[in-house]
């Protein structure tokens, strides 16, 4: 029963040889606040934060007092090249986050449609191609498409991201069928879930799936109480790699009693008497 | 110190409170360097709840009153919250953020605003809210400070307060150089003049990328904006941003199209970390600051909370703090 366990030989998320605690990642836009984003990401206890240089990146960021609030967080910093809709526009933006932010880390995003929010397969795996041979450590958004995956593995990607739905729409794992398959697909490549989760349960579920991680940001950040939140999912995370780690029980075609009724005798106990 | 809607409002009712009063500005022309002269002006105390502390709205309530006893052209209609269909889910969101609004339908979307787009199938309206033009209201306060006994006086670079004398420091973001933890937050904007289109109030598209917002100005011009960047500089807004403002405001009314555009620009709000003013007491320095994206919300009763604090040493709010070093 304990042989699954002591076959996980690595109870740590490992990202590109660093390894951490926590698998939530979370990201850093449109918090009620500064103070309120801060508050969040010290609740949560997550270790790696996500920031979207695009429009927010500065062109002096010496001085830029949000910027230093996000270092004084002291997390590990994924930058994230958001919104960015060409091969060269997001190229460049990763240089700038490099120079700016200190780390070859950059969650890769190459937009297809700036409404859906879709990734751009072939211009994803263009960039990541771009990025992974001037040694950056690439982290692509992608859709769960193992076509997909696997020319952005073979461009040098150590880590995937799918989708779980488009980005900021809340919806949850869309597919979860295809979320499954790239699981058994790409068994000890680390997946992470990033984008349209909603629930702190659509976590747990992906969780379930056995992923590795989970990034979001709207269902925190736009939530009533960001704070509150951001630990709830923290928990949905946990609970999730737990509960696949212990085994999920399969589901049953029929509802049926966990204990044997028939000729069990019942006694009434009365205390009172 | 500082002549924008925070140091105008506080000259104001300091000396109509019967204080001699000075009002010192760095810059020669007036409103020149006011991050305020950017601002939309909404009077808006339910609405910025959905993003705003408590203390904003129970503020911001008072300063309508203000504005109302003090500035007549103040426009109370209210304001409407809308979203296209596919977005229906951002009205229940921001209802449910939010008090002082009801649910409007179709039918009375069109009574309140005839020339909005008939594809808004529901809305809020928040009865109690009101808006005026900045470019009209920062003139006609000063007036009123001065007609009041405020001696204002521009370009004035270097400046030593008399002793026996209070300092009101409203210098916004140039108070960085002593406020360590105030920031700037980027807003760009674009006025627009178009007479077929009449709007009674500010109109709020929700959307969960692109909000936006327009307020009806005098003489047939529209304020556009604004958005919310994190980032302290005021270069001319980008190709993108003004597509963004300009395309949603498009979606409220086609008619928008044929606007001409008067205005693109950006200005940059101070802020402190969680969006919400502070009055600092240090000796014989007072500073008001951090009025973020609520200014003309905030500035009217931030001014009567330093005046009751001079004049009986009450400083019974959360927002009036006086370790100085800690901001």
């Amino acid at each position: 029963m304990l042989d699954k366990i002591e076959k996980d030989k690595s109870p740590r998320l490992d990202l590109y040889g660093h390894t951490f605690e926590h698998r939530l990642l979370l990201g850093t836009a449109r918090y009620p606040s500064p103070d309120i984003l801060r508050q969040a990401i010290e609740n949560s206890g997550v270790d790696i934060i996500t920031v979207s240089i695009r429009r927010e990146s500065a062109r002096n960021p010496s001085g830029q007092r949000f910027w230093d609030l996000i270092k004084n967080l002291n997390k590990t910093l994924l930058p994230n090249t958001a919104g960015c809709l060409t091969v060269k526009e997001a190229v460049t933006t990763a240089e700038m986050a490099r120079e700016l932010f200190d780390t070859n880390w950059i969650k890769l995003e190459v937009i297809a449609n700036e409404d859906t929010l879709q990734p751009d397969l072939f211009g994803l795996v263009e960039a990541a191609r771009i990025l992974n041979e001037n040694d950056f450590k690439v982290f692509p958004y992608t859709t769960e498409d193992l076509g997909a995956a696997e020319k952005l593995l073979k461009a040098g990607c150590q880590v995937l991201m799918p989708w779980g739905a488009p980005i900021g729409s809340g919806r949850g794992l869309n597919n979860v069928y295809a979320l499954k398959s790239m699981r058994s697909y790409f068994p000890d490549v680390p997946l992470i879930v990033d984008a349209g989760i909603g629930a702190p349960s659509h976590a747990a579920q992906a969780m379930e799936l056995g992923y590795d991680a989970i990034l979001l940001n709207t269902a925190v950040s736009q939530s009533g109480d960001p704070v509150k939140m951001a630990a709830a999912f923290s928990d949905a995370v946990h609970a999730g790699r737990e509960a696949y780690h212990a085994g999920i029980m399969e589901p049953r075609d029929m509802a049926r009693p966990s204990t044997p009724v028939i000729g069990t005798p019942f006694f009434e106990i009365d205390n009172d008497k | 110190m500082g002549a924008g809607i925070t140091g105008l409002w506080q000259s104001l009712i300091l000396a109509q409170n019967g204080y001699s009063v000075r009002l010192i500005e760095r810059s020669p022309k007036p409103f020149a360097q006011a991050s305020s002269i950017y601002a939309g002006a909404m009077l808006a105390p339910y609405c910025e709840a959905e993003t705003a502390l408590p203390v904003v709205k129970k503020l911001g309530i008072k300063s309508l009153e203000l504005w109302r006893k003090h500035f007549p052209e103040t426009v109370f209609n209210g304001s409407l919250v809308v979203a296209h269909d596919r977005d229906k889910g951002e009205i229940d969101r921001f209802a449910r953020f939010t008090d002082g609004h009801r649910y409007v339908d179709r039918k009375e979307i069109s009574n309140l605003e005839p020339d909005l787009s008939e594809q808004f199938q529901e809305a809020l309206f928040y009865e109690n809210e009101g808006h005026v033009d900045p470019e009209v209201a920062l003139p006609r306060l000063l007036e009123a400070a001065e007609q009041a006994g405020v001696s204002a006086e521009f370009g004035v670079e270097d400046f030593a307060p008399p002793a026996a004398s209070v300092t009101i420091d409203c210098r916004g973001l140039a108070a960085q150089d002593v406020l360590q933890t105030l920031r700037g937050v980027r807003g760009e904007r674009a006025i627009i003049r178009i007479s077929e289109i009449e709007l009674a109030r500010p109109v709020r598209l929700l959307h969960p990328r692109f909000p936006l917002y327009i307020v009806p100005w005098s003489e047939n011009r529209f304020m556009v904006g604004a958005t919310v960047i994190e980032r302290e500089d005021a270069h001319p807004p980008s190709v993108r941003s003004t597509l963004e403002l300009l395309s949603s405001a498009y979606a409220l009314n086609p008619a928008f199209g044929e606007a001409e555009i008067l205005d693109l620009s950006a200005g940059v709000r101070p802020a402190f970390e969680d969006n919400c003013p502070r009055i600092i007491l240090d000796n014989q320095r007072i500073y008001v600051n951090g009025l973020y994206r609520h200014g003309f919300l905030m500035a009217p009763a931030l001014a009567t909370l330093v005046e009751r604090y001079l004049t009986s040493g009450e400083k019974d709010s959360e927002i009036i703090v006086e370790d100085r070093s800690q901001w």
